[in-house]
């Protein structure tokens, strides 16, 4: 399958208003071929909104998309050719999964037998041989999302977008599937931008992750930049730095020294840090020891296998999120420390 | 092992669905044997105890009496277009409705002919649109005709009160429908290159027809039915002669109840059978739940 013949997918400033709420502004994004994209961010950061307007579903009310040097964003949904794979799947509940797979092909008029042959070929790329006669109706939510998968690629279109397609699915399925979705996009190659709200999804699925936030955009990144290094400190807190600590800051060279209260700690600087900061650090990263600085009681601990994980308070009642590898009990008073670099400071 | 055997009658009929609520069902039960089961079975009985002659006298005479046996087809002629209209229109109505912002002010008012009833309606159509009516002039006065229209106390009349006041029920009936097809099936039809013309015939359609059935059946024993609106509009010696006023008149004009039975006999058979081909056509179709997968 290769119909894969565009060299960029460019969006130029699309914006998207609803009466007076701005719900997209002005977003600029440019798609290479064969891209995956994750467009991660909590609900109602525009992330839906921003994929409907790339199908065609929702017209712009400011923007454009281009397609190479073709402007698409005129165009209905179904003259733009690309794929799409819904939340609940909205496969045809009256027709078959081998008629749902190949209604693309029929609405193109492809003659019959390449129509048989290229929806086996999907069937057996989904692994969904067995299933084909059956109607939607009759097979599991797992199967289901493999047939609007299937149904969504036969076609071979230049771009592929996905809407939180692992939502309605249970974890242990929900990681089935990332791996299912990733490995169909190594052997095809098609651009897919895919919409989450998890980050995790985002990380391991993508090849570069769009953080969008009140329907614009504030970071765009490898999953390593974004995991290492995000822009924000709200960024930062929404991949998982859930200590976000107000401190006052000296810099130091490549390093910064903290204050954080009365204890002094090390960072490491992302864009300014003078004066009042922030220091965001992971739970994993915070870790007690013997020569920790901040000094807090445990609240609440958990054992997750391997380690500890708990919440400790500090005297002036500032929460910690904390991991511990020896066995930590309620009450317990810890000292606490991260190492330098996965301390990140942020302007406040 | 025998256990299955040792588990008490009680358990094992409430397993079945049958306990103490079960017994809620009893007055509703009651209620149509009264006054459906019972008077139906009391009709079919003195339809076949006619005045004179034998067991099938009532059939027939019926049969064998162009003046009777004709009001079938009369009937059939003015109930069929008339449902047929009716549910053609709405599809389209309501496919459009469905995207308004404002459907429950649209509904409201579709509900006033349907409260108001066809007697009302008629009274109403007998006043402007006889000859002497506004329409009729206006007509005269645009010059699209040089003598008074004739709509009323003819066929014409009849199937427009029907239309009337059958139009709002057969709507609102497509109406839930249509809005009970998940959106995002459109699209996905959408996003795989299908034009609108080819959505509404491989997706909507398909999945409208049963709903469109049962619409369809609804109407149209609603409208064979008709009986105010053929006699106040219509020819009720003539074109509009339906099965209703010819029962009618055996049973208050000619005051034999028995050949009345037997004509609401024919009736509803006729109306059963309608219904069943049509119910018989429709379980060809899908009939599951119209949504796209899980919600």
């Amino acid at each position: 399958m290769s119909s894969q013949d565009f060299r960029a997918l460019r969006l130029d400033g699309m914006g998207r208003d609803f009466g007076l709420l701005n719900a997209l502004k002005g977003i600029d994004l440019t798609v290479r071929r064969g891209e995956f994209i994750a467009l991660l961010g909590p609900s109602g950061c525009g992330k839906s909104t921003a994929l409907n307007c790339l199908a065609g579903l929702l017209p712009l009310t400011a923007g454009s998309i281009w397609l190479d040097d073709k402007r698409i964003d005129r165009l209905g949904p179904e003259q733009r050719g690309f794929g799409m794979v819904f939340q609940n799947y909205a496969l045809f509940p009256h027709m078959s999964v081998r008629s749902n797979i190949g209604f693309g092909l029929r609405m193109q008029r492809r003659p019959k037998a390449e129509i048989t042959r290229r929806v086996e070929e999907a069937l057996k790329l989904v692994r969904l041989e067995a299933q084909g006669d059956k109607l939607p109706g009759q097979i599991s939510g797992g199967q289901q999302q493999r047939v609007a998968i299937a149904r969504a690629i036969v076609v071979e279109p230049p771009l592929v977008l996905m809407d939180e397609p692992l939502s309605n699915l249970d974890a242990k399925l929900r990681l089935e599937m990332r791996a299912e979705i990733r490995r169909i996009h190594n052997l095809l190659g098609c651009a897919t931008i895919y919409v989450t709200h998890d980050q995790d999804e985002a990380l391991s699925l993508a090849d570069r992750i769009v953080v969008l936030r009140d329907g614009a955009v504030r970071q765009i990144g490898t999953p390593e930049e974004l995991y290492g290094r995000p822009a924000h400190p709200d960024i930062a807190e929404f991949m998982g730095y859930r200590n976000l600590l107000p401190a006052t800051a000296t810099s130091d060279g490549n390093m910064v020294r903290l204050m954080v209260g009365d204890a002094a700690m090390s960072g490491t600087a992302v864009g300014a840090s003078d004066g009042r900061v922030f220091a965001a650090i992971r739970p994993e990263d915070l870790v007690a020891m013997d020569d920790g600085a901040l000094c807090a009681t445990v609240q609440t601990a958990e054992y997750r296998g391997r380690d500890f994980y708990g919440v400790a308070v500090m005297a002036d009642r500032t929460e910690l999120f904390f991991r511990s590898e020896r066995r930590v009990a309620v009450g317990d008073a810890l000292r606490l420390g991260a190492e330098p670099s996965r301390v990140l400071v942020y302007p406040a | 092992m025998s256990g299955a055997e040792h588990i008490p009658l009680r358990l094992r009929l409430s397993q079945r669905g049958l306990d103490g609520v079960t017994l809620l069902l009893l007055p509703a039960i009651l209620f149509i044997i009264a006054l459906f089961v019972y008077p139906f079975l009391y009709g079919l009985v003195l339809s076949f105890t006619p005045k004179v002659g034998g067991w099938l006298a009532n059939y027939q005479k019926f049969f064998s009496d162009p003046y009777l046996y004709q009001t079938i087809s009369k009937t059939l002629w003015l109930a069929v277009p008339v449902t047929l209209l009716n549910v053609v229109v709405s599809v389209p109505v309501a496919l459009r409705v469905r995207l308004m912002r404002r459907q429950r002010l649209l509904t409201t008012i579709l509900v006033i002919p349907i409260t108001l009833g066809t007697v009302l309606v008629a009274e109403g159509m007998l006043n402007y649109m006889g000859p002497r009516g506004w329409l009729s002039r206006v007509i005269m006065l645009v010059g699209l005709s040089d003598h008074p229209v004739r709509m009323i106390h003819n066929y014409t009349g009849v199937f427009l009160s029907l239309v009337i006041t059958g139009f709002p029920f057969t709507f609102l009936l497509t109406l839930s429908y249509v809005t009970g097809i998940d959106p995002s099936l459109e699209q996905a039809g959408a996003m795989l290159g299908a034009r609108s013309a080819s959505r509404f015939r491989e997706i909507l359609m398909p999945l409208l027809v049963p709903g469109l059935a049962i619409t369809f059946c609804l109407s149209f024993v609603q409208a064979f039915a008709v009986f105010p609106s053929a006699l106040l509009l219509g020819a009720p010696a003539g074109d509009t002669r339906v099965i209703s006023i010819a029962a009618y008149q055996a049973a208050f004009e000619d005051y034999d109840y028995s050949m009345a039975s037997a004509i609401a006999m024919i009736m509803a058979f006729v109306q059963v059978a309608i219904v069943a081909v049509l119910l018989g056509v429709q379980s060809a179709f899908y009939k599951g739940p119209a949504g796209g997968g899980k919600g």
